[in-house]
């Protein structure tokens, strides 16, 4: 096992490279330069020229590309352009309310879509199916601030059951009558997701010869279920939700942004807006590398699941 | 001696594009303790669906026993609900598959899976279980059965893994074990001495045994009596030595002179032409009629298994209008 974490630690080393290089060609890409996006169009050529050496834009790109390399492995994210505080201190302020927002419509979406798979893929082309089946549907092909706008709309607005604005709180009633609404925005997106992926990994497995072998041991039909169907049938699910999770965050950004919830949603387009070159680097390599470890995570759970993984 | 396993009129139906198609008919078997009885027949002869049946593990949709009874000591294990079925599988009456690689469940230890049979049936703990786990696996000849109860199916070579299968099945000391062409998966030697294994277990322990194989060596090997199954229906029931000497059933005869042999050479083999017909296609009257070199008008009527002239004293009984001419059409080396 050990060695298995070591291996899949040295596998991702190349994929952050490749990222890093990504960033450090898109910053470099955008019209205009860092020293233009700080000083305004109006700024003389000879403050752009102080600037720039003092960015050290003025370097060949080879030298550039290893400072920024450098910085980046080492966690110098730099100082952010608009606030002037660290680019690590601004993200860190708002991550939690992020991972929150993901973690809690994971959550959901495994206490709905797992059940829900389940019995759509037990009760296969009965009425339970063809439910999960429409209801999985719907909730795939909404985009999620879409979902979003509407359910403030009903539960916020309408309703009045939610507050319309999410407000820093250390009340905890407050803080969850805050986070309800868009974690059940993303929740339910998730459970569409995860339902339909345990419906058909289920189905599967299902099929398979170990449960035909676990009917013929007289395995009573819930532990068949639970013991055999469901612990098989969660490794293609891990795989798929680890999978998502850029997207999911990805998602949670723009739901942040409708329901006003503070968060890397805000902070990005907080960063855009401004132009601030040092945060959007920074943010866009947080970002992926924390893609990156979810996806290691994601591995070594898979391990876990299945005894074949950590052995081969 | 008195029947362990008796199923008569076993009549098993799938639906295929919304039609109910018998894919075994009218199916007699009957087994005592202490005997091992063959069934063979080429792929698609519904061999595989008779123990199914018999167990009650078809799939639950699309399939059903359309007539006929499951006697076991006394008992119509067709009438018994899926739970009543539950208990009788794996206790009373044990069944080991084909497919070593894919039929032990991935995720759980080799130990766990045999031990979970103990724990459901015998109610025992997970430790006392797990210990009898280990003293099965040495039963069935596995070496460092300590080391091997923690490791998982992947770890086991195909040999292992269907000894491990048999440990499973045997851990309750059924009654009756059913098993699906146990050794085609495995290479010759390992073959072999998984056979003996069954042949010795079964010694050891009265069991009566139902072996499926379309491997009519390991029939020679192994079986007290065989039943050919041809297109769903028993086709010639009689004893081992009876059916080798005699061979009544056109089709029984097509399959020994397929047969590889020591004493033969391989290119006197004669391959059956023809195949065995889909559920759907199924001739009206004798489902051999398509590739039976002594077809006749006759045969057009859909005969009925019955017994064999000149067979004295014993049990043998085939399923052709030329049966009373067993003697005559027999084989002949
Ligand atoms: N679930 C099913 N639905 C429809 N037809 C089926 C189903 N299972 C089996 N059959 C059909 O029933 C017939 C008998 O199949 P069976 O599996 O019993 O053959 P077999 O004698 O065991 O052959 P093999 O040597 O290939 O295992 C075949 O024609 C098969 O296509
Ligand atoms: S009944 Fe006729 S077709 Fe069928 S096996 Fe006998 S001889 Fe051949
Ligand atoms: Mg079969």
């Amino acid at each position: 096992m050990t060695r298995y974490i070591i291996r899949r630690l040295l596998a991702a080393i190349p994929t952050l490279l490749a990222m890093l290089t990504m960033v450090f060609v898109l910053v470099r890409l955008v019209p205009g330069d860092a020293a233009m996006a700080m000083l305004g169009d109006q700024a003389s050529e000879v403050s752009l020229a102080a600037l720039r050496a003092k960015l050290g834009l003025d370097q060949p790109i080879g030298v550039q590309y290893l400072a920024f390399l450098r910085d980046m492995l080492g966690g110098n994210f730099g100082v952010s352009m608009s606030s002037g505080r660290p680019v690590l201190e601004e993200v860190a302020r708002v991550l939690p309310y992020t991972l929150e927002l993901t973690a809690s419509a994971i959550l959901i979406g495994a206490i709905f879509g797992l059940p829900l798979g389940m019995v759509a893929a037990l009760r296969r082309n009965a009425w339970p199916d063809y439910l999960s089946r429409i209801l999985s549907l719907t909730g795939l092909s909404f985009p999620g601030f879409v979902s979003g706008i509407l359910m403030l709309l009903a539960f916020a607005v309408y309703l009045r059951w939610f507050p319309v604005m999410s407000t820093a709180s250390d009340n905890f009633v407050d803080h969850i009558r805050n986070l309800a609404l868009p974690a059940l925005n993303l929740g339910l997106i998730m459970t569409a997701y995860i339902t339909r992926v345990t419906r058909s990994s289920m189905l599967n497995v299902l099929g398979e010869d170990y449960i035909r072998t676990a009917r013929a041991k007289g395995v009573p039909p819930r532990r068949l279920i639970l013991r055999h169907g469901l612990r098989n049938a969660l490794i293609p699910v891990v795989t798929v939700v680890g999978l998502y999770f850029g997207t999911l965050i990805g998602n949670s950004v723009l739901v942040e942004m409708v329901f006003t919830r503070p968060g890397l949603g805000k902070l990005i387009l907080g960063a855009l807006q401004a132009r601030d070159y040092t945060l959007l680097q920074g943010l866009m390599v947080i970002f992926a590398s924390f893609v990156i470890l979810v996806n290691i995570l994601t591995d070594l759970i898979y391990a876990v699941v299945d005894p074949r993984v950590s052995y081969s | 001696m008195t029947a362990l396993l008796d199923i008569r009129g076993l009549t098993t139906e799938f639906r295929v594009n919304g039609h109910w198609h018998a894919a075994i008919q009218d199916v007699n078997l009957s087994l005592a303790a202490n005997e091992t009885l063959a069934v063979v027949g080429e792929s698609g002869s519904g061999k595989s669906v008779t123990a199914l049946s018999a167990l009650r593990l078809l799939p639950q949709a699309g399939a059903r026993i359309a007539r006929g009874e499951i006697l076991f000591e006394g008992r119509d294990l067709a009438k018994l609900s899926q739970r009543q079925m539950a208990k009788v599988r794996g206790d009373e009456i044990a069944m080991i598959f084909q497919e070593p690689m894919t039929s032990l469940n991935p995720t759980m230890t080799v130990g766990d899976q045999i031990a979970e049979v103990l724990m459901i049936h015998r109610g025992m703990s997970h430790g006392a279980a797990l210990k009898e786990a280990r003293d099965l696996l040495d039963e069935v000849r596995v070496p460092d059965p300590g080391r091997r109860i923690t490791e998982y199916p992947h770890q086991f070579s195909g040999g292992m893994r269907q000894r491990a299968m048999i440990a499973i099945a045997l851990a309750c000391r059924p009654k009756v074990l059913l098993a699906d062409e146990p050794t085609t998966a495995l290479d010759v030697t390992v073959q072999h001495q998984v056979l003996t294994l069954l042949d010795d277990l079964k010694r050891e322990r009265g069991m009566g045994v139902i072996f499926i194989t379309h491997n009519l060596g390991v029939v020679a090997q192994i079986a007290d009596r065989v039943a050919v199954m041809y297109a769903g229906e028993i086709v010639e029931t009689a004893d081992c030595t009876r059916l080798f000497a005699n061979p009544a059933h056109p089709y029984t005869e097509a399959l020994l002179r397929a047969m590889p042999r020591v004493d033969r050479r391989a290119d006197t083999l004669e391959p059956i032409p023809g195949s065995v017909p889909s559920i759907t296609a199924r001739p009206a009257g004798c489902h051999f009629a398509p590739r039976c070199g002594y077809v006749r008008p006759e045969c057009g009527h859909h005969p009925a298994l019955g017994p064999i002239s000149g067979a004295g004293g014993s049990d043998h009984q085939a399923r052709c209008i030329l049966r009373a001419k067993a003697e005559e059409a027999a084989w002949t080396v």
